[in-house]
């Protein structure tokens, strides 16, 4: 029920979010990933580009109920990984918050207009030696 | 019974949009309220870890106790065939979705989260009396608003009686489900007691009535429609009963308790030594809320006169928001008793240290929160009889019942 | 096929509450051995539940050190007042995972101190009330919040017994990655669940306790030191009239 009710606004959501996102990419030459990220020395992510830019909500949102209810920490998709991975580090060598002006994860966000609701509980930055799946 | 005509109420413009005026400024300043309140957290609300339901749940559980109270005008003709009360039917339907509507926007706008509200439509864990409530109040809706059809199409009219007791036996689940939020906890004295249930149905008749009398003689007498003395007695005499009831479910809470010596401390704490607990049990519950409103309508003078049903209802509306804070409060403030044999002398969290009660001051957003929903709940019912044919044209005696005219 | 041994040999150091144990160990001798274990790849089951004994005869009175460690376990060292507030009222809207208590025997007058925090019942009322389902037992006894479905309306602080949950009353700014945290949903100590689930074998109290007057283990592994603790001697159930079986145990009281 709830699944289904998601379905249509999300679809309706990705499909404007994917438009805006192409077209973002596409101004800003193909790579959106953040230099000083872990992510920017990577070929691609834990799935391909395209897919993670159509469907990473709904892979965070398999693997979170797999990681709160099962206590399973290896999940593909974990948020602690994203972070880890897409936090760029400032000149000082700290952690910039994915949700600051301008980074990975705001940027686009912001771009497509969508909200960004897991930082307002989760770090945005990695605070210690990130394991995966925490 | 000569047929009764029902209209919208047609009191002139300029009045009906200054009192919606009024409500609709009222209703903004809850909702600012609760935007504030939101905003920040509830920090900014007296509400804290040891007392986690303040004001909003008074003015919410007392909301929706009376909508299913309200509903009881109705029922009566329809179920127990009151052919007298069957012309007072729509407006009781209307009022008892308003009143519902209202109490259940002020328990959504005080959560944590009032954002996931489709979390809690689509997630359910059966075993919470909270998630049957989800499906007794939508359900109750939905009754509600077919019953009053029934009452309105003629079409429909053959359906009646039935939708009537549907909807009667649908009110009084509702209200067991409301009491047993209280009923089923069992971490706390003031609370783990099945009579809860039953107290708050007869709760819910004593101030659906009050609250049903006050807006039937504020919308007649606004409009000039002809009420009669034999009808309005007859209601007010209902509502004296009903206070009567509910004192004597009071009066049996503590007086069980008080043979089970496990809850002695409790009882001292609400009946003599809780400070402004106490207070509000004796003065404001019992006394305004009680006593003094069945001396009214049963004085033999003042029973009679309009100001003193008047009088009498709105002393049971108030005793009803007492007696909610004293139960909702009063019940928290109460140190639970984690530790039977001993005594708490020290703690890192507010425990009720030496049995003092547990501290709340309550904010004025949680105030203002809770009377935009009573703002919600007025204004829903004059839009409702404004629009609708909810109101007979007259209730004069004759009219409603010639035999006892 | 080295998947396997691996899978079985993580399964083991869970169960046996050891970890990096290359080595086979007899059982009933316990290590305590700093954790460098694998996460958990693993659903959690039933085989496996946690709990702890707590000495109340070892607790002293005045030390916080179990209260300390886990703030800073869990990040709620990290919580600011936010501007404006009351210090006073402030302070009892602030989230604790873990408190010390003091309490004085009503017949004899002795007096006992002790921490207290979730009990991790295994019917807990706090999940019965949940009405999303949030409050939930997970296979291994542990008794947490899934925050991303908790909508915030405090039955479960209205029902639990032991006054066990905090509700977050503000914006946070900062949080570890290791304990989310947000405005609007109710949390309690969750028995340090990132260190479970990391193969660690401690909690974040068990290890700051000088006294070890806490005790944290399998209570479903009959030759845990916590099993073995809790046969040797008699040990009391807050609330046991409310038949809650909690999973955290005292002594001497």
């Amino acid at each position: 029920m709830q699944d289904m009710f998601r379905f249509g606004t999300r679809l309706l959501v990705a499909a404007t979010a994917l438009l805006l996102v192409q077209t973002a990419s596409a101004a800003q030459g193909s790579r959106s990933v953040i230099e000083g990220s872990k992510a920017y020395g990577l070929d691609s992510c834990v799935e391909p580009t395209p897919l993670m830019r159509k469907k990473h909500y709904a892979f965070l949102k398999h693997d979170r109920d797999i990681t709160v209810h099962q206590g399973i920490r290896t999940v593909k998709h974990s948020l602690a990984g994203c972070v880890d991975c897409h936090a760029a580090k400032d000149d000082t060598g700290k952690y910039v918050p994915v949700t600051d002006e301008g980074q990975f994860c705001q940027s686009c966000h912001e771009y497509a207009g969508v909200e960004l609701p897991c930082f307002s509980c989760h770090s945005a930055t990695p605070t210690q030696a990130t394991k995966a799946g925490d | 019974m000569k047929k009764i005509h029902y209209r919208e109420w047609g009191i002139e413009s300029p009045r009906y949009w200054g009192i919606l005026a009024i409500l609709g400024v009222l209703l903004a300043v809850g909702g600012l309220a609760a935007l504030y309140m939101e905003h920040n957290g509830h920090w900014v609300t007296g509400m804290n870890n040891q007392i986690v339901w303040g004001v909003p749940h008074v003015f919410a559980i007392f909301l929706i106790v009376a909508a299913s109270g309200a509903l009881n005008i109705a029922a009566f003709s329809s179920v127990f065939g009151k052919e007298i009360h069957k012309s007072l039917g729509r407006l009781s339907a209307m009022l008892a979705m308003s009143l519902l509507v209202g109490g259940l926007l002020v328990l959504v706008l005080d959560l944590g989260q009032p954002t996931r509200l489709i979390v809690a439509m689509t997630t359910y864990n059966f075993k919470s009396i909270f998630a049957w409530n989800i499906f007794l109040y939508v359900g109750f809706l939905v009754i509600v608003a077919v019953y009053l059809f029934t009452m309105m199409e003629r079409k429909a009219n053959k359906y009646y009686p039935t939708a009537g007791l549907v909807a009667f036996v649908w009110r009084l689940i509702l209200t067991t489900g409301t009491g047993s939020i209280f009923g089923f906890i069992v971490a706390r004295q003031g609370y783990d007691a099945a009579i809860m249930a039953p107290m708050f149905i007869i709760m819910s008749f004593a101030y659906g009535m009050a609250i049903y009398l006050l807006m039937l003689m504020f919308t007649f007498k606004l409009e000039g429609r002809p009420l009669g003395e034999k009808l309005l007695g007859r209601l007010k005499n209902l509502l004296g009963i009903f206070a009567a009831a509910v004192f004597y479910f009071v009066l049996v809470y503590h007086l069980t308790n008080l043979y089970g010596t496990e809850n002695h401390e409790y009882e001292a704490f609400i009946l003599r030594d809780g400070g402004v607990y106490t207070a509000l049990f004796w003065i404001g519950w019992i006394l305004l809320g009680l006593l003094v409103p069945m001396g009214i309508v049963f004085h033999p003078a003042l029973g009679k006169t309009h100001g003193g049903i008047i009088a009498a209802s709105l002393l049971v509306v108030l005793g009803g928001f007492v007696a909610m804070y004293v139960i909702v409060i009063g019940g928290q403030s109460f140190p639970m008793a984690m530790f039977p044999d001993k005594v708490i002398i020290e703690s890192g969290f507010y425990d009720g240290v030496n049995g003092q009660a547990l501290h709340y001051v309550p904010s004025i957003w949680e105030f203002l929160l809770g009377l935009g929903g009573v703002a919600v709940a007025l204004a829903a019912t004059l839009v409702g009889v404004r629009v609708l044919k909810l109101l007979p044209m007259s209730l004069e005696d004759e009219i409603v019942d010639p035999r006892q005219g | 096929m080295s998947d396997k041994i691996d899978q079985k040999r993580r399964e083991f150091v869970s169960v046996a509450g050891l970890a990096a144990a290359a080595t086979v160990v007899a059982p009933g001798v316990f290590l305590q051995a700093t954790a460098e274990a694998e996460p958990r790849s693993e659903a959690v089951t039933g085989k496996v539940r946690y709990g702890m004994l707590i000495d109340t005869n070892k607790c002293v009175d005045g030390c916080t050190d179990c209260v300390t460690a886990c703030e800073r376990e869990n990040g709620l060292d990290l919580l600011k007042m936010p501007e404006g507030a009351d210090p006073e009222e402030w302070d009892r809207q602030r989230p604790r995972w873990i408190r010390k208590v003091k309490v004085k025997d009503r017949l004899t007058g002795k007096v006992t101190t002790l921490p207290m925090m979730c009990q991790h019942c295994e019917f807990p009322p706090c999940q019965d009330v949940c009405p999303t389902g949030a409050s939930f037992r997970r296979a291994d006894g542990i008794v947490m919040v899934d925050r991303h479905i908790c909508i915030g309306c405090r039955y479960c602080m209205m029902a639990c017994p032991y006054k066990a949950r905090s509700f977050i009353h503000e914006d946070i700014d900062e949080k570890l990655t290791v304990a989310p945290r947000g405005k609007g949903c109710v949390e309690s100590c969750n028995l340090c669940v990132h260190r479970r689930d990391n193969g660690e074998t401690t909690t974040a109290c068990q290890e700051a306790c000088k006294e070890g007057a806490i005790l944290f283990g399998d209570l479903n592994d009959p030759n845990s030191e916590i099993s073995q603790a809790l046969r040797q001697q008699n040990n009391t159930e807050l609330r046991a009239d409310l038949k809650l079986n909690t999973g955290v145990r005292y002594r001497g009281i």
